[in-house]
């Protein structure tokens, strides 16, 4: 067992661990704190297949945006801390049957997937590569993906400017 | 050789820890002298002469007095806090700082880690800062620091786009994101520093990376997440003692990175500004510690002259001002490099 098998255990552990506490937590707060080291431990597992450039857009994008609009929805939320989580078991077959489906599919894919492990070599730039690709063979995907995320924009910007509108003929 | 450490150590676990601990030994100094020049800045330009006895010259042993008494103090865990976040949440904002160490190059034989990706890493591990301060604001259930943290958050999210596209336009010059490799493009007389060799177009970058960050650092002209006059301290309102130094050491921390950030993209780096003369790995420390300080310095002057923004001012300055003339500076930029080859 050498380095990169400790490291790689103890981010995995923690990956999971924190994982485990986003679903479980009775608390909305710590749900979403225990994203945080989900998101991070993801990023270090990245890293250990030197896929570095995914590692940091994964901090950048899941932490600095993702998380933090999530907690800060959930600040703006009045009495966020005493929001009762659901207990107990509501509607079990439709349940069944979604758990079924996804843990049907996790499982397929875990056994049909090859995973084909190699030593590892001297750090790659993947940045250019990917730069490359998405410039090349991918520029349809990547355009569309914006062109999207635009409309999304544009989307928010117009409801939230609506009810402002609304407010105002009051 | 890009860090002697583990060229000397080797890349195993004693070169990594020796090699990750360095900063920190610049960290607690730098902070100390910064503390004790906003002192005395600050009292220079509003007419008195600020701390004078602590260590008899000039008061130079304030902050070391600053610091003790910082060590001494009780630590408050407020009673209605929500105390695992509370204590999590200084050292969260200070390993975010910390985190950005790890990819400045201060010379050319010293870097933490010579990635491929250096200032990308540096632009996201500050996101940890930001999470860090709305976990202190929401766990020490107080309304001053709720805001504060939700101002803060507001603020260095909108900042973040203006600071980014900022740096880009550097990396579409420069050709790679490696702090290293931008370095090594501006080598030669300072002329050929970004900042003055690609004028104006890199010359306006840097007008805009230095404002977005200093929004970045929470402090004047946009220190409204801390505005002592309407939210006590913002989300450190509730933190003393030794959590309230992590929060202070990693400001200041954070106020270098930036500083160094800047030197690196845009005033050479570890390069001397005169050619071969005095430069080296030895002088390359000297030289961006330097050009780090006299940005400090600017940062310290302007917190000291300019008033505070609104909320809405600063949200106009980042949305309609900043963030509309980096994309065009980024659209010239682009054109430029293609056009010249």
């Amino acid at each position: 067992m050498n380095w990169y098998d400790i490291i790689f255990y103890v981010f995995a552990l923690l990956t999971i661990v924190s994982a485990v506490g986003v679903v479980f937590s009775r608390n909305i707060v710590y749900a979403a704190f225990s994203l945080l080291f989900a998101f991070f431990g993801v990023a270090a597992l990245y890293v250990l297949l030197a896929a570095d450039f995914i590692a940091i857009t994964q901090i950048l994008l899941y932490v600095g945006g993702i998380l933090v609009l999530i907690v800060f929805g959930i600040m703006l939320t009045s009495r966020a801390n005493s929001v009762e989580m659901k207990k107990g078991i509501l509607r079990i077959a439709p349940s069944v049957i979604v758990a079924g489906v996804i843990a049907g599919t996790l499982i397929g894919v875990l056994t049909t997937t090859r995973w084909p492990s190699a030593g590892m070599g001297p750090a790659e730039e993947t940045a250019k590569p990917i730069g490359t690709l998405l410039m090349t063979n991918f520029v349809l995907p990547f355009e569309l993906a914006s062109i999207l995320l635009l409309v999304a924009l544009v989307g928010a910007v117009i409801i939230a400017r609506r009810e402002e509108r609304k407010e105002g003929l009051k | 050789m890009h860090n002697f450490i583990t060229y000397y150590l080797g890349a195993g676990f004693w070169g990594s820890l020796v090699s990750s601990i360095i900063p920190l030994v610049f960290i607690l100094p730098f902070a100390l002298v910064a503390i004790w020049l906003e002192l005395k800045i600050s009292a220079h330009m509003q007419d008195r002469v600020g701390p004078m006895r602590t260590g008899r010259w000039h008061g130079w042993a304030q902050p070391l007095a600053d610091v003790t008494k910082l060590i001494q103090k009780e630590d408050i865990i407020p009673a209605a806090a929500d105390k695992a976040l509370y204590i999590l949440a200084p050292a969260l904002v200070f390993v975010g700082a910390y985190a950005a160490y790890a990819a400045i190059p201060f010379s050319p034989a010293y870097i933490g880690s010579d990635i491929n990706l250096g200032i990308f890493y540096i632009v996201a591990v500050s996101a940890l800062v930001v999470i860090g301060i709305l976990m202190a604001g929401w766990s020490s259930n107080n309304k001053w620091s709720l805001l504060g943290a939700m101002r803060t958050a507001a603020q260095l999210v909108s900042y973040e786009i203006p600071s980014s596209l900022a740096i880009l336009a550097v990396v579409m010059v420069a050709g790679s994101l490696n702090l290293n490799d931008i370095c090594a493009a501006q080598s030669g007389w300072f002329w050929n520093w970004f900042v003055f060799g690609k004028f104006p177009f890199l010359f306006i970058t840097f007008i805009i990376y230095f404002i977005a960050s200093l929004a970045e650092t929470n402090r004047s002209p946009f220190d409204i997440p801390e505005a002592e006059s309407e939210l006590v301290a913002g989300y450190h309102t509730e933190y003393s003692g030794m959590r309230f130094a992590f929060f202070y050491l990693a400001e200041y921390a954070n106020m270098f990175v930036v500083a160094a950030v800047a030197a690196v993209l845009f005033f050479g780096g570890w390069n001397s500004p005169f050619g071969t003369f005095l430069s080296g790995p030895v002088w390359g420390v000297f030289w961006l510690i330097s050009k780090g300080m006299v940005l400090v310095f600017i940062q310290i002057w302007l917190r000291w002259t300019l008033p505070r923004f609104r909320v809405d001012q600063l949200m106009y300055l980042s949305w309609k001002i900043l963030t509309p003339f980096a994309l065009v500076n980024i659209f010239a930029v682009g054109l430029w490099v293609v056009l010249r080859g």
